[in-house]
C-alpha cells in the first residue's frame, strides 16, 4: 500500500504525564470534563495509572481510574491532532484543575 | 475495594416500586436509612442532596445504568444501595435511554480517595457488558448479592 503524506502525518503519538492537583481528584464531574475535551479531537486518547489503561473518551472508563489528589496519570494521544489534544487536556487537568480547589493549605 | 466492603446487602431492591428518578433516589436512601447506615433523621436531607447533585449533571452514563451519588457530612463511610427497574427509569441519561440498574453511592465529605475507590469498583464492572446483563437479569436480593460476591472474586466480570 502506498501511503500519502497525510496518512503518515496521522501517525503522531504524544505521551505526557499529568498530575492531579484538585483535592477531590477525578470524580465523576472532572471525568466528564476530561471526556468532553478528549472527544473534541480525532486522536485516540488513552489514560493510564499504575494499574489500568483506559479509553480517554469513555466516561465509565475514565471514572474507573480512581485518580486522587497527587496521582500522576499518563495520557497518550495518537492521531493528527495529538499535540492539540495533549495541550488541551493538560490545561484542563493541571491549569484549570477541573475548576476545583486544591487541598486546604495548598495553593495551585 | 470490594463490593462487599461498601454495598449494603439489606439495601438491595430487586424491583423498585418508584417509576421516576427522584422517587428511586428517595427509595434507595430510605433503604439505607432502614438498614441503619446513615444515622437518624438524615434520610430526607441526604435524598434531597443526591437529587440536587443529579440535577447538576446526570449520572446516567448510558447503557442502562446510573450511579447517583453525593458526599455528605452525615455519612461516616462509603455505602451503596442497588435498585433495579424492569420497566426502566428516565434518568436523563447521556444516551437518552432508560435506566434499569441504579447504584446509589453515599460518601463522607472528608475522604475523597475513599469515594474514588468505590467509584473505581462500580465502573470497573458496570462497563462490562456481561456484568450489566447479569445485574439486570437478577430478580432477587440473593441473585444480586451472589453476582456482587462473584465480581469481587473475578475482577473482569
Amino acid at each position: 500500500m502506498i501511503r500519502t503524506g497525510a496518512e503518515i502525518l496521522e501517525k503522531i503519538i504524544i505521551e505526557a504525564e499529568m498530575q492531579i492537583k484538585n483535592a477531590e481528584g477525578v470524580h465523576m464531574r472532572p471525568a466528564m470534563q476530561f471526556v468532553d475535551v478528549s472527544n473534541r479531537f480525532k486522536s485516540k486518547i488513552t489514560v493510564s495509572n499504575d494499574k489500568t489503561i483506559v479509553d480517554g473518551k469513555s466516561i465509565m472508563q475514565v471514572s474507573m481510574l480512581a485518580a486522587g489528589y497527587g496521582t500522576k496519570l499518563k495520557v497518550k494521544a495518537e492521531g493528527p491532532d495529538a499535540k492539540e489534544a495533549i495541550d488541551a487536556l493538560r490545561e484542563l487537568v493541571e491549569v484549570k484543575m477541573f475548576g476545583e480547589p486544591p487541598p486546604k493549605g495548598i495553593t495551585g | 475495594m470490594n463490593f462487599a466492603d461498601f454495598v449494603c446487602f439489606e439495601a438491595i431492591i430487586p424491583e423498585l416500586s418508584s417509576r421516576d428518578r427522584d422517587g428511586v433516589i428517595t427509595e434507595l436512601v430510605t433503604a439505607l436509612d432502614k438498614a441503619g447506615k446513615i444515622g437518624k433523621g438524615n434520610c430526607q436531607k441526604i435524598a434531597r442532596s443526591v437529587i440536587r447533585r443529579e440535577n447538576e449533571a446526570s449520572t446516567g452514563m448510558g447503557k442502562g445504568v446510573a450511579v447517583p451519588h453525593v458526599k455528605h457530612e452525615a455519612v461516616k463511610d462509603v455505602v451503596a444501595a442497588i435498585g433495579q427497574s424492569s420497566s426502566g427509569i428516565d434518568f436523563r441519561s447521556l444516551d437518552k435511554q432508560p435506566v434499569f440498574s441504579v447504584v446509589l453511592l453515599l460518601s463522607p465529605k472528608d475522604n475523597p480517595d475513599r469515594h474514588l475507590e468505590a467509584m473505581e469498583k462500580v465502573f470497573r464492572h458496570l462497563q462490562q457488558e456481561k456484568f450489566r446483563k447479569f445485574l439486570r437479569q437478577a430478580r432477587t436480593v440473593e441473585q444480586v448479592k451472589d453476582l456482587l460476591i462473584e465480581a469481587d472474586e473475578k475482577p473482569f466480570l
